[in-house]
Formats: C-alpha cells, sequence, structure tokens
C-alpha cells in the first residue's frame, strides 16, 4: 500500500482514537499533577426552618478569585499519587517498621484503601481469567460435539450471559444468592446451616463475584475458541485418529495448540477487562467486603463532594497497573511475531 | 341556541381555567429546568410546575435518585442545564462550594412575598434557598409485636435493644431490628445520628480538623454493633429500599427510618394487612442517657442556578414558588411529606418528624467539609461492624482517609 493511501486508510481511525482515548488520558493525567485551590473559609450565620447556627462556608468571591488565577488548580505534583488514598508511601513504610510479623504488615496493608483493592482485583484477575479460558474452551469442544441442528439454540443460551447488561445480570445473581433467594436457600440446605448467608461472609461475597465474573465471560471465550475450532485442520485429526490417538489426547496435541494464538487474545482481552471488575460490586452492594480500582474512581466521584484529582490519579494508575499486567503477553506475542 | 349557549359556556370556563392557571403561575415566557430526588412530595411539585407550561415557557423535570451525582455538573456550565435544583441541608453544600446557585433576595423581593421567613434558607445574609418540606429519621414499630411482649414504644435505643431481645427470645421473630445499614452513604449516615445522639462534634469547632477518635465515636460505634446483632446479618447491604422490603415481609419489628417512607410502609400496598395496619410511627429515640435524639433534621429545598439567564432565573422562581406554594396540599398531597406550608394539618404517620423537630433534634451539619467526612465514614466504618478491626482503628481509619481528601480539596494544609 502506498503511505498516502494508508495515511488516508487510518485516518479516521487514528482521529477518533486520538480524540476519545488519548486527549482525554492526556487530561486526566494533568488532572491528577493538580488539586483543589486552598478554600478560603469564613464563620456565617445560618439560618432555615429549624432556627439559626453558627457555621462554616467557603468564600465564594474569595475562591473565584483563585480560580480565574489559576484554572487548573494547585500543582501538586505527585504527591496525590503517594498519599494514604493511593499508595500510601508513608504509611507502609511505617507499616513495615512497626509490624511485629509479616502477617501483621499485610493486615496493615490491606487496611489501606489501595493495597485492599488491589489484593481483590488481583485475586480476582488470577482466579477468573484461566477459569474463563477453560470453561470457555470446554463449553466451545462441547458445542462443536453437538448436533448440527442443536448447535444454533446452544450457541444462543451460551452467549446469553454475554448479552444481559452486567448491571442486570449481577442483580439477578445477586437476588438469587439472597438468604431467601433460590440459590441462597439452596446452600443453607447444602450447608445445614440455617444462618448462612452470602452477603454477609467476606469469602462467599468473593466467591460470589467471582463466580458472575465467570459466568458473565466464558460465553466470549465460548464463541472465540468456537470460532477457532472451525479452523482446525481435518486431516491432521484424522491422521490422529488412524495413528490411535485418544480424544483427549487429540485434543491435547491437535487441538490446543492449533488454537494457542487465541488463547493469548482471550487472555489479554480478559486481563484487562477483569482487572477493571466493577459492575458486580455496586449491584452486589459489596462493597464492605470486595473493592476494586474501579469502584475507588466511581467512589470518588459519586459523594457529595466530588474529588477528582484523588479520581484522576487512580485512574493512572489503573492503566499503569493494566500496562505492567499485558507486559509478559505482549512480549510474548512481539516474539512470536519476529520469529516469523 | 341553548346547546350553542352551553358550549360557549364551557368553553369560557376552559378559557378561564386556561388563564387562572397562567395567572397563578404568572409566567408567559422563559426557559425552567429543574433536577432533584424522586419521592413522592418532589414528583407532586413538578407535577404542579406543568400548570406553568404557557406558549414560550420551556419546562423540564429530571427526577432522579442520582440527582446528587449530576446537580453540580449540570449546573456548572453557562448557560447551565439545570435552572433550578431541588435540594436538602447535605446537598445544598456541594452547590455553595462551586457557587453554582444565585442568592434570591431581588427576587423574592419581586415575586416571593408570599414565602414566610421560616422556609428561607439565610446563609451569611443570603436567601440561598427555599425550604418546604421537613424529613427526619424516628422510630417504626410494630405495635402488635410490643403488644405481645408488653413492652411501650422505646424512647432509648437502650429499651430499643430491650424489646428485641424479648422479641427474639420468645421467638417471635429472629432479626426484629431493622435498619439502613449498607455500607457507604447509609452506614455514614447511621454512625451519624448515633453520635450526636452521645452529644459528640464532628470538627474542632471553626475548622476542618477532624475529632470523631473519642469515647462518643467508640460509643456510637459499639451502639451501632448491639443493633446489628438483632439485624438481618446482610444488613451491609440494605439500604432504605432493601430495609423497607424487610419490613413490608413482616421480619422486622423495630426500625429508625426516614419520615418520606413512612407513608409507604403504612399503604397497604406490598404487604399483609398484619403488618400495615400495627405499623406505628414514634419521635427519635435518645442514646446513652443523652437529651438530644440520635438522630438529624433534614430540610428539602429548592434553588435557582447562578449560570442562567436574569429572566430564566425570575421564571423558575416564580414557577418554583407557585408549585410549592400551600395551594399545593391536596387530601392526595398531604401525608406526603411534612410540609412546612401554611395549612398543612398532619396525620399519624407524620408525628416521628414533628416529634423530632419539637425534641431539639440537631440538623444535618450543613459544613463545606461534611460531606468528605460522610464519604470517609461509609468507607471505613463496616471493618469495624464485621469484627475485622476495632473501633478506635475504624475511626482513626475514617479520621485519615477524610483528612487525605480535605488536603486534596484545599481544606486542610
Amino acid at each position: 500500500m502506498k503511505h498516502k493511501t494508508f495515511f488516508w486508510f487510518v485516518f479516521p481511525s487514528v482521529l477518533a482514537m486520538l480524540l476519545f482515548i488519548a486527549f482525554p488520558i492526556v487530561s486526566v493525567v494533568i488532572q491528577s499533577l493538580h488539586v483543589a485551590h486552598e478554600q478560603v473559609i469564613i464563620t456565617v450565620q445560618n439560618c432555615g426552618p429549624f432556627g439559626c447556627t453558627d457555621s462554616t462556608k467557603i468564600d465564594t468571591d474569595a475562591t473565584a478569585a483563585l480560580r480565574a488565577a489559576e484554572p487548573l488548580g494547585r500543582w501538586a505534583g505527585l504527591t496525590t499519587y503517594f498519599d494514604r488514598g493511593h499508595l500510601a508511601t508513608n504509611e507502609v513504610a511505617q507499616a513495615w517498621t512497626t509490624a511485629t510479623s509479616l502477617p501483621d504488615f499485610l493486615g496493615r496493608l490491606i487496611n489501606l484503601p489501595f493495597y485492599k483493592a488491589m489484593f481483590f482485583t488481583l485475586t480476582f484477575t488470577a482466579i477468573v481469567t484461566p477459569l474463563t479460558l477453560i470453561f470457555g474452551f470446554a463449553i466451545a469442544v462441547a458445542v462443536n460435539s453437538a448436533a448440527k441442528s442443536l448447535r444454533g439454540p446452544l450457541i444462543f443460551f451460551t452467549l446469553l450471559p454475554m448479552i444481559v447488561t452486567p448491571l442486570v445480570g449481577s442483580l439477578i445473581l445477586f437476588w438469587m444468592v439472597d438468604a431467601r433467594g433460590i440459590v441462597g436457600t439452596l446452600l443453607q440446605w447444602a450447608a445445614g446451616d440455617p444462618d448462612l448467608s452470602v452477603k454477609a461472609s467476606t469469602p462467599l461475597m468473593w466467591a460470589m463475584l467471582m463466580v458472575y465474573g465467570v459466568w458473565h465471560s466464558a460465553p466470549f471465550a465460548f464463541i472465540v475458541y468456537y470460532a477457532g475450532l472451525q479452523t482446525v485442520n481435518k486431516e491432521t485429526l484424522e491422521a490422529a485418529v488412524v495413528d490411535g490417538a485418544s480424544r483427549w489426547e487429540r485434543i491435547r496435541y491437535v487441538v490446543l495448540p492449533h488454537l494457542l494464538p487465541l488463547t493469548t487474545f482471550i487472555a489479554l482481552i480478559q486481563l484487562m477487562d477483569n482487572f477493571r471488575v466493577f459492575e458486580p460490586i455496586v449491584s452486589f452492594s459489596a462493597q464492605a467486603h470486595a473493592t476494586s480500582l474501579s469502584w475507588a474512581i466511581y467512589n470518588d466521584l459519586g459523594g457529595e463532594t466530588q474529588q477528582l484529582s484523588s479520581a484522576a490519579a487512580t485512574s493512572v494508575l489503573t492503566i499503569l497497573c493494566i500496562a505492567l499486567l499485558l507486559t509478559p503477553v505482549l512480549v510474548r506475542t512481539w516474539r512470536d511475531f519476529a520469529r516469523k | 341556541m341553548k346547546i350553542w349557549k352551553t358550549a360557549a359556556f364551557a368553553t369560557a370556563i376552559a378559557l378561564l381555567n386556561g388563564t387562572t392557571a397562567m395567572a397563578a403561575c404568572g409566567i408567559t415566557e422563559g426557559r425552567i429546568s429543574v433536577v432533584g430526588n424522586e419521592f413522592p412530595a418532589i414528583q407532586s411539585i413538578a407535577k404542579r410546575m406543568g400548570d406553568c407550561a404557557a406558549t414560550g415557557v420551556e419546562l423540564k423535570s429530571n427526577l432522579t435518585a442520582d440527582h446528587q451525582k449530576i446537580n453540580v455538573a449540570g449546573m456548572q456550565g453557562n448557560p447551565a442545564e439545570y435552572s433550578s435544583a431541588i435540594i436538602a441541608n447535605s446537598s445544598i453544600v456541594a452547590l455553595i462550594n462551586e457557587d453554582v446557585i444565585r442568592p434570591l433576595d431581588d427576587l423574592m423581593a419581586m415575586y416571593g412575598a408570599a414565602i414566610p421567613d421560616g422556609q428561607k434558607i439565610v446563609i451569611d445574609g443570603k436567601v440561598m434557598a427555599v425550604a418546604f418540606m421537613a424529613n427526619a429519621q424516628t422510630l417504626a414499630y410494630r405495635k402488635d409485636i410490643l403488644d405481645q411482649i408488653g413492652v411501650a414504644p422505646p424512647k432509648t435505643y437502650e429499651e430499643l435493644l430491650a424489646a428485641a431481645k424479648l422479641i427474639r427470645d420468645q421467638g417471635i421473630m429472629a432479626n426484629p431490628v431493622g435498619g439502613s445499614y449498607a455500607a457507604g452513604w447509609n452506614l455514614a449516615q447511621e454512625f451519624v445520628n448515633m453520635y450526636l445522639g452521645y452529644g459528640g462534634a464532628f470538627f474542632v469547632p471553626g475548622t476542618a480538623e477532624v475529632a470523631i477518635n473519642n469515647a462518643q465515636g467508640v460509643d456510637a460505634l459499639n451502639m451501632m454493633k448491639s443493633l446489628t446483632e438483632y439485624m438481618n446479618p446482610d444488613f451491609l447491604t440494605h439500604d432504605s429500599n432493601a430495609t423497607q422490603a424487610e419490613w413490608e415481609a413482616g421480619n422486622v419489628a423495630l426500625m429508625n427510618m426516614w419520615g418520606s417512607r413512612m407513608q409507604n410502609l403504612m399503604d397497604d400496598v406490598g404487604s399483609e394487612p398484619v403488618v400495615y395496619e400495627n405499623t406505628k410511627v414514634a419521635g427519635p429515640m435518645t442514646v446513652g442517657g443523652g437529651t438530644s435524639p440520635a438522630t438529624t433534621l433534614w430540610w428539602d429545598g429548592w434553588t435557582v442556578a447562578k449560570n442562567v439567564s436574569d429572566a430564566d432565573a425570575a421564571a423558575t422562581f416564580q414557577a418554583m414558588a407557585y408549585a410549592s406554594s400551600p395551594d399545593i396540599l391536596t387530601p392526595e398531597t398531604m401525608n406526603q411529606a411534612v410540609w412546612l406550608l401554611a395549612g398543612y394539618t398532619p396525620d399519624a404517620v407524620s408525628e416521628g418528624v414533628l416529634a423530632a423537630v419539637s425534641a431539639g433534634t440537631t440538623p444535618y451539619p450543613m459544613l463545606p467539609y461534611m460531606g468528605l467526612l460522610h464519604t470517609a465514614l461509609g468507607d471505613n466504618l463496616a471493618d469495624f461492624l464485621q469484627g475485622k478491626e476495632s473501633a478506635e482503628q475504624a475511626l482513626a481509619d475514617a479520621e485519615a482517609a477524610y483528612s487525605t481528601a480535605a488536603r486534596e480539596k484545599g481544606f486542610l494544609k
């Protein structure tokens, strides 16, 4: 392709990416390096239906002047990144010097909001990603070996969890695991404990969030694998049969190596998605048990006083963490590409 | 001839009605766009604003439970998307902090002669909002259950705990206490109630320095923990909607609940007669021998945006004043709220809020940095209620989270 043709061919998508991805990220980075102006507080008298009280208030005229002078706010550099709400370097150092043992140190670490969110997010990603791959592959193999007439409806039903909006899907599961819901009651019966409640126990809540995660994303892995299965070389498979390979051996030595590039692709997408786990935490009202970086951003912006700089810093940290997490997979893909 | 006359008469009446509606509202042009919370009283106000829709008047309302997430952003533009926000004493602070609402004194002089002083929210000598209803969390109880155990409606949280123990011991209900204890805003609100009940103060007076890690804070948390032992084990996921559902399912006999929600508990929708007929409302409870009830007083009111043209502001002011005038009171709307309007006659459903007002309950603090503390409390107290850490640690965490946020927002150095 000529350079000029190539340029005009990719121009629309490059423009869209600049406008909707690159510029917002730049704006978030700039925001995260600034904090609000020092507020000018005055004491005034407030009167209302319940009487008068002396109360403090922001001096809006003085603040407006500060804002006009520095529209972005005060330059803060990286202080927001290192404060207690984010990397908490001082608190971590203090915990390290005063902790009596490693578990004590970890306990104090997880008490800090960023590390608490990281602990859940990483556990969630580490467990849900491989399970999604395994379930997606198993379902694809099963559907692929079903009778041709059944495959259409089977594919449709298997895709449903992905089609359902995440907030709605997780709400449905939330009601089902309620102590009086169908799954909740079944669990109580199975455990022989009438007081068992998924929503009251941190380990069970984590398990439920992960079950939801797998339920929601397995269809994606399934449909990619299913498409991949259609491209497996029939002759190689037949040759393997002639050589006396069992069904498991055919999958292990013929199908799996063939699908390896797809596995890398799904793993990449799932790592990114799972690291940004958010909707189930909101739908399950799980914030007492589990938080994630995305949830922290939402929480910063959802209060009566919005904490934009804090949310921006968490966003930048999320981007950095995902980049870090994807590096091994990307390096591997690059090596495969270079070898070819 | 006769038919013609009747028709003419009917047309004349219709025209008259039309003109009275316009005359009552008094505006013929302007843009009015309202954002607010979604509950019956506010819906009635929005509905009454419909009378102001004449030719040349653009009228919109956006009522949603998420109003606090959009009202500041929707009023920061110039011209602002919303010409009025319906807010409460907690949420007006964010609007004042961002300087997006205008003082109403000049509009009040021109169009607000009928609004009594008691409804005006005056901050630093300027009218910033007009309140139309009061709200507070007070006691809701099941009369039949309390009769069964032979106990009068509790006046203190200690009495409530004793009654809850009796109900559980006699096998009437497994978890007789309800409460909006969902981690986040609701949980923080319950702490605010209890802490004020113990006589606590949130800040070092006149500063943004938080001061909650003290004896009152620990007492408040311990009392909350004692209450949760009589609650459904899922309490950390129960917001006021879920708490209402628990009540209507007949699982709960005692709870601290919003006055604005009591009518929903007492109507015949969603529950058996044995539940709604026996649902009674009483004043808020005190705690730890305190004199001021462990609850907070709230008002709901309307504001006018700063970044709209003076003509639109005048139209908005007149429409809001018209919609929240005493004429809104009909048999249908009377019990939707504790209206701060002349001609309001309270029913049994409103006794709780009125008792809260007369008991000298503290209003929810209208401080520029209270929202940050509320968020910090909501994020950090659940660990204590789950038994993961001590009360002192939970309060220290909340203080640290608040201080970090307050430094970022420029309230602390």
